[in-house]
Formats: C-alpha cells, structure tokens, sequence
C-alpha cells in the first residue's frame, strides 16, 4: 500500500543562504527504520528536482528517531536575492511529504 | 539551577509572550534574539543615514514593556538588539529607563564590525570566489561567541545589548557565567549550546510554526506562551512555559526545533564549540515539561563566519487577480504579454501563477482555481528599471487580458548576503557601559 509521508511524519524547513535543510520526523518512533530504508537521497532528489538542484546529503539522527536532508542550491539564490515567492523555502516541508512510499 | 526565558525569536516577534515570561517565570535571564542574516545589513544602511539610529526597530517599544519588570524581578537580560549600533541602543534603554524613573545599568558589547578587515581577495564560503566578485560591500560582522559577552556579564550590567553573536552564545553565556564552567570544557558548552540553540526561536519550541490541525494540533494556539529553561550545572536542563500559556511543548516540537536550520547535526558549528546534536537525549517528563540530557562537543574553531552584506540592486515586483472561467488561462496570457513586454530590459523575469504553480513551481498533481493571481518579479540594477515591472503589471488593466483586478506594485532595494571567515585574533571586543538613576538618586 502507498502512502503519503505526511501521513506517517512531520517536517520542519530551515534555511542557510542557498542551502535548505528539511526534517523528517516519524510520529511513531517504531517507524524510523522503515522510513531509513524507504527515504533514500536517491528518492528524495527525484521527488525534489524541480526545486533542488545541487546535492542532497542525509544524516540519521536515532537518539531522536529523526531524519536530516540538506539540500544545497535549493532556495534560487537565499533569501535576500531569490525572486521567488517564498524566499526561505519554509513551506518546502510540505513538499517532502507530499512524496509516497510503500508500506 | 538558572532559569532562562526566551523572549523573542525574530526582530518583529510579539510582543506579549516576553512580557508573560518576565512577570511569570522567575527567570534570572530574559534572552532576545532579535538579529535575521541580512538583518544587520539593512541596519548598518539606516546607521550610515542617522547615527544615531541602526539599532532594532523595536528596541523602545520592547523596553518600555520590559524594563520595569525585570527590574523587579531581577532579571538580566540579555538581546542582540543592538544590531548595527549597540551603545547608541544603551543610551537609548538609559534615556527610556530615565523617562520610566528606573534606575539601571546597561553594558554595550562591541567589536563585530570588522569590516575594516576585509580584503577584496578574502574568500566568500558559498562560492568560493574572491569578495570583489560580490559588488559594493555595504557591512561586514562577525558572529561573536560568549568571550564578547562573558566580560559585560561580569560588569554586573542589568542589561546586555550586542551586535552580532551567534545566537546559542547569548544563551550560553549566562550559564558559563552562573555555574563557571570552564570556557574549555567542550562537553558542557556542547550541552549549553544545544539548550540555547532550542531557546533560539521563542514561541517555536512552544508548539509555534507546528500547526497542522487534525494532525499536529496546539491547544489555545493563539496565546502561544515562549519557552524556558531550569538549567542544571550538569548542562542538562528541564524546558517548560508559562501554566496557562497557549501553545504545547513535547517530543515532536522539541525534536522539530532541534533539527531547525542545522547544516550537519554531527557538527553544529559555533563560536564556542563544535556541538553534536546526535548525541542527545530527549525525555516527556510531564505535559509541557521536557528534558534534555547529554550532548558532546569538540574544540572550537581558529576562526570566526563573518555575515558580509552587499548592495544587491533592486527588485520590482507587480501583481493582479484573474477569476471565473478560464482564469488560468487569462492569467498565463497576461504573464506571456508581460514576458513578451519587459524580457530586454529586466533581468531574472519570474512570472507566478499564485494559486497554481508560485510556491513550489510545480503542483504534484492537478490544479485548476477558480481565482488566479498572477505574479511578476523580476530584478534591476537600478530603481527606474524596477519599477517598470509594476508599472507593466498594471498597466494590463486596459492593455492586457479580459477581467484582471486588483493590481498591485512594489519594488525593493536588495541586500545580499555572502559569509567569510576570519581569525579571531582579529577581533577587539569592547564593553560600554551607560546607567540612569531615579530621580530622587539623582537629587542626592
């Protein structure tokens, strides 16, 4: 069965000049190894790549059962010079989530 | 145990949340973290056009509210509000504390300003190229850590306003204040960093910017209350808010805020340490009240990331509404006759369909609104040029297609935002002090 991440994780978007980081976060913690092996770079880029274009690195975060994606070249230049509606990349969150898994 | 409350987590934060914490909290320190990247920039520009000015634009109104409880409470605080200008801020809290009758001593700590140091071949981090490649260098500061603070804490000042600091320092050095921590030991500031760096942003470790009802839903969300923390000389520490307060502080927003912004979680590099987040522990103890346990560290760095801002030229920008049948349709055709109209002479032309493809550029899935706004921005090196964006955009109203409304126009001077580092042995830090006194003091 698929399903979206938004259904199985919460996400917060951070922003470094053009880099965007995005959490992911199981809100069941017995889900974090499934999400481990189901939320590789690889999917993340495709899912991404109308938005991202540079590299994706994933750090794992057990202690807190959590997910770490940074994306460089991500925000159209940052914040200050991006001409784009949502200069942070804050709702870019709910763009990760919209991305489907098997489970 | 210290108890530290977080006050404001951007310059145009709200402003009652502080002022429950200042009443309510027993705090022995009251942070505000009031300074964005470019935020710095921007105040340097209003400092060059007034001297007297380029501190926060909220500084007075935040101290009117602020200053007669802490005073009360005996509650340092402590806030980067001076942003470009920190003794011209001082003076400003002693003359608002003089109109209050308050008796209080302020310490301004400067010596972020570096940009006398910087050189046109110095490397900018993101790029790699020399500075000159970035055009009209209009401010340079470097993120300070807790040694600018520590020596203002020990004036004994009731309040402390900086320029730059990285932000987990003005949370940090309360601690390493209170409890003498050694300024060495890499374990402790690791731990103090990752409790100041979940502080950072006030109302969002309490349950702020989580919202989503029916899933992450936030109890009385409109009196969201800011966060504390009791912390222990072990560096661990109990985070809460305020009994009654809106807002919900557990695992989920403790682990969001503790990823928020953070480049490499094994690494979190500041001016204090370089702190590994993954190596922390995080515990519901009771409703609204979570610890946070463990946390290691590595020496800091030789060097210091400097925030250097350049004059970015201008943005215009132009918008209208399309609505009904075939709105999408309209819209596009407007955004083709704008495309068409402006492409020699605006650079960087972005046109948005809001409603259908200007957040994300892309949908994942159908979209098909019954109301379009379409959005048209593009960039300049002067202002005549920017203008024109707006002025094109509106003028679809007679030359443009059947049914757009609401048109509306605006243009932005830019300032950009490149880092580079710097030694530390470069940096000079200075404490100033300025005290009022009561009137009846005064008298005497």
């Amino acid at each position: 069965m698929k399903k979206k991440l938004y259904e199985l994780a919460h996400s917060r978007a951070g922003d470094k000049g053009n880099t965007l980081m995005l959490s992911l976060i199981p809100y069941n913690e017995k889900d974090y190894p499934m999400i481990c092996e189901k939320v590789t770079v690889e999917k993340v880029k495709k899912h991404l790549k109308n938005i991202v274009e540079g590299d994706i690195v994933r750090y794992e975060v057990p202690n807190i059962s959590a997910l770490q994606f940074v994306c460089h070249q991500a925000l159209l230049g940052g914040v200050t010079t991006s001409l784009g509606m949502d200069t942070h990349g804050k709702s870019l969150s709910y763009a990760l989530l919209e991305m489907e898994i098997e489970v | 145990m210290i108890r530290i409350g977080s006050g404001a987590g951007f310059s145009g934060d709200r402003l009652e949340p502080a002022v429950l914490l200042a009443e309510k909290g027993d705090l022995d320190y009251l942070v505000l973290e009031c300074l964005a990247e470019r935020t710095i920039a921007l105040a340097q520009k209003r400092k060059s056009q007034n001297p007297l000015l380029g501190y926060d634009p909220l500084l007075e109104k935040r101290m009117e509210l602020l200053l007669p409880i802490i005073c009360k409470n005996k509650t340092r605080i402590i806030t980067n509000m001076g942003a470009a200008n920190p003794i011209g801020a001082a003076e400003k809290i002693v003359e608002i504390a003089q109109r209050l009758g308050i008796s209080i001593k302020v310490a301004a700590v400067t010596g972020d300003d570096v940009l006398k140091y910087i050189h046109s071949d110095d490397r900018i981090l993101e790029t790699n190229e020399p500075i000159s490649s970035v055009q009209h260098v209009i401010s340079a500061n470097a993120y300070l850590g807790v040694e600018a603070v520590l020596p203002a804490l020990e004036t004994g000042a009731d309040v402390i306003i900086t320029g730059r600091i990285a932000d987990p320092s003005l949370f940090l050095a309360p601690m390493i204040h209170h409890f003498g921590w050694s300024v060495d030991d890499v374990g402790l500031l690791a731990r103090g960093t990752i409790i100041g760096h979940l502080l950072e942003c006030g109302g969002q470790l309490a349950g702020g910017y989580f919202a989503d009802p029916g899933k992450k839903d936030i109890p009385n969300f409109a009196e969201l209350g800011f966060p504390f923390a009791e912390v222990e000389s072990d560096g661990s520490a109990v985070i809460s808010k305020i009994e009654g307060t809106g807002g919900l502080i557990n695992l989920a927003t403790t682990k969001e805020q503790l990823l928020y912004e953070v480049m490499n979680p094994y690494e979190y590099i500041t001016p204090d340490v370089i702190a590994d987040f993954t190596s922390v522990y995080i515990r519901e103890i009771s409703p609204n009240r979570v610890e946070i346990r463990g946390g290691r560290g590595k020496k800091k760095p030789d060097t210091l990331k400097v925030s250097v801002g350049y004059q970015a030229g201008f943005i215009g920008e132009g918008e209208i509404s399309y609505a009904g049948s075939n709105a999408l349709g309209r819209a596009k055709l407007a955004g083709e006759v704008i495309y068409e109209r402006l492409k020699e002479e605006v650079q960087d032309l972005r046109i948005d369909y809001i409603g259908v493809s200007s957040v994300h550029r892309t949908t994942y899935g159908q979209s098909l609104p019954y109301e379009v706004r379409l959005r048209v921005a593009g960039r300049a090196a002067v202002l005549e040029e920017a203008v024109k964006v707006g002025e094109e955009v509106e003028a679809l109203y007679t030359n443009g297609p059947a049914g757009g409304g609401g048109a509306r126009k605006y243009t932005n001077e830019v300032v950009g935002i490149v880092s580079t580092l710097i030694p530390r042995n470069k940096i000079d830090v200075q404490i100033t002090i300025r005290e009022s006194m009561k009137n009846e003091e005064k008298i005497v």
